[in-house]
């Protein structure tokens, strides 16, 4: 299905961009004026009135500037104080999602309505099937009481009328492992125990009320106030997040400070070279099945959710790992930092001593458009390494799996199943392969549904990125035939 | 019939703020102007350039109207007019 990123998430962009600015104007002196120029006194309001349009803004403007909303503990800090608190910040904080309550519109507590198309029935199957009692008859009709309402949805599905709906909690809905609750006000909350950093609810949710802590100040004031080298390792799914050549892309990488770019798909041979070896050796021991490790956010829920799998995860490290593992042989002293798609990155690199900063393609290309970088006007610039097709092709569905298939073949059967996309219903389909087994012999998980193409970071429509993706990969060489 | 067109600038500035989003009538515009439209990507238009003329963006034209601060609602409702316009023009 084809969603187009809501207007929220369209809002995030056009912040990010204005922090950006107002880092090149003048290092955050004038930040405070940038909620008004965002909902300036003419504008359509998108809550209740500009003013609270205007706040709001303000706390996603600090996330933006690297620090959650719900840490503010002097609430007269000006905008301007926290770029500054930015700018001499050492290291970043850590990553970490976050709602924003006063944005939070504490979406309906049941889930579960009773519409006007109720006829006040006789037979009353929806108060008879309630296991909580919670429906009572309110002027002929039926009524649901919230604070009783455990929103089983027994009602729902014995109303011979269908008059009572689901309402759905965008956020609640889209989290794979129920880590996002109301509190007693009904206002959303994150476990950071429970979360995965999957980014799912920042993008379903449709008031913009969840935020995540970005290092793109931190980057940016590492590329022009220090004389650190800085480079970017740029993830495989960057083919297809703007509309040029690739080489341009580095170019203009290079024109906004940059010293040195990157290409993690060659991380990507090392992982499938790995992997395929493990692979092999485990099923000549006699393993059921294998399944690949390389989406952080996978692989953090199976430690957390799904620990009955964990015999079956594979030990190889990610293309990242890899990457910035090669990278600080070569360079020790560099700042790395890996460009991608996903937010689960930021986390799977706090664990990973010579990853120093993760971005996302969206806060890439804020840098442009905020340091007026035109791509199209850029010098063409090639990578140091060449990847192979298969490492190429790592971010869609089945890249990975097909890139140890390639490898393998031949000398030990090769069964691949994919789980495309992590959901509630995966998760439990996982657990039963840990614990039933299962027909494949390998299984690829992507967290995010079509592959980190479609990552929570990424700029374009995964539909037509895949398509580039695709034609990178047909330039491309196969690993077996490459040195 | 000439066909509308929908010129959605795919420069940087106007790619980052957006377009991809109204990119997508390519593959699924509503039924009522899926026939009668032709998209077009072009190169930045220049609009972005003028002061921080990004912040207005993404830039779309359609049959020559510049819409700004283009989303997939004002773009359709755009087209909409137009057709609307021509139809009568044409009975
Ligand atoms: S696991 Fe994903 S959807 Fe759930 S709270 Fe964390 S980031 Fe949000
Ligand atoms: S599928 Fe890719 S982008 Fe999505 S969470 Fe996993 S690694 Fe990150
Ligand atoms: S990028 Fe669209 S007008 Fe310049």
């Amino acid at each position: 299905m084809l969603i187009p990123k809501n207007y929220a998430n369209q809002m995030r962009t056009r912040i990010l961009v204005k922090v950006v600015e107002s880092f090149y104007k003048n290092r955050f002196e004038t930040a405070d004026e940038i909620p008004i120029d965002l909902r300036p006194k003419d504008y359509d309001s998108s809550r209740c009135c500009i003013y609270k349009d205007r706040a709001v803004l303000k706390y996603r403007l600090m996330a933006a500037m690297g620090f959650t909303p719900n840490e503010e503990t002097n609430e007269a800090m000006s905008l301007r104080e926290y770029g500054k608190e930015a700018l001499k910040r050492q290291n970043h904080a850590k990553s970490c999602l976050s709602v924003i309550d006063i944005a939070c519109s504490a979406c309906v507590k049941s889930q579960y309505m009773v519409t006007d198309a109720c006829r006040g029935c006789f037979a009353r199957p929806c108060v008879m099937n309630c296991p909580k009692q919670a429906i009572s008859f309110v002027n002929g009709r039926s009524h649901i009481d919230p604070d009783l309402c455990v929103s089983c949805g027994k009602c729902m599905e014995v109303c011979p009328y269908h008059a009572i709906v689901k309402l759905p909690v965008p956020c609640e809905e889209a989290c794979p492992v129920s880590a996002i609750k109301k509190d007693e006000n009904g206002v959303e909350h994150i476990d950071e125990e429970a979360c995965i950093s999957c980014g799912k609810c920042l993008q379903s949710c449709p008031f913009g009320a969840i935020v995540e802590r970005s290092q793109l100040v931190d980057v940016l004031n590492l590329i022009h106030n220090s004389d650190k080298k800085v480079v970017a390792m740029l993830a495989p799914a960057i083919v297809g997040q703007f509309p040029f050549e690739l080489n341009q892309v580095v170019g203009a990488l290079k024109k906004l400070g940059f010293d040195d770019v990157v290409e993690v798909a060659a991380g990507a041979d090392i992982t499938s070279t790995n992997e395929a070896a493990e692979f092999v050796e485990r099923m000549e021991a006699g393993a059921q099945f294998m399944t690949t490790s390389c989406c952080p956010a996978y692989y953090r829920a199976t430690k957390v959710h799904v620990p009955e799998i964990q015999p079956f995860v594979s030990h190889t490290k990610t293309p990242m790992y890899y990457t910035a593992e090669m990278l600080k042989k070569e360079q020790p002293d560099c700042i790395s930092v890996f460009v991608g798609p996903c937010l689960a990155k930021r986390n799977e690199a706090e664990y990973d001593p010579n990853v120093d900063y993760v971005l996302t393609f969206e806060e890439i290309g804020a840098m442009f458009v905020g340091a007026k970088v035109e791509i199209a006007d850029c010098e063409p610039m090639e990578f140091a390494k060449v990847s192979s097709a298969q490492g190429r092709k790592y971010p869609l569905s089945g890249g990975v799996a097909g890139a140890v298939g390639h490898l393998v073949e031949g000398k030990v059967d090769y069964r691949p199943e994919r789980i495309d996309g992590l959901t509630k219903e995966n998760i439990k389909l996982l657990k039963k392969y840990a614990t039933k087994g299962c027909e494949a012999n390998m299984i690829e998980v992507m967290c995010c549904e079509g592959g980190c193409i479609a990552g929570p970071g990424c700029i374009s429509l995964a539909k037509k990125a895949t398509k580039q993706v695709e034609s990178y990969v047909e330039k491309g060489q196969n690993q077996k035939d490459m040195k | 019939m000439e066909k509308i067109e929908v010129k959605i600038c795919a420069g940087t500035a106007c790619f980052v703020m957006g377009a991809p989003q109204i990119q997508a009538l390519e593959f699924s515009a509503p039924e009522d102007i899926a026939d009668r439209i032709e998209i077009v990507e072009v190169r930045c238009m220049n609009h972005c350039n003028k002061g921080s003329g990004y912040n207005k963006g993404p830039f779309v034209e359609v049959n020559g109207e510049l819409i700004e601060e283009a989303t997939m609602e004002k773009v359709v409702a755009k087209i909409r007019e137009l057709i609307a316009k021509e139809d009568e023009e044409n009975c």
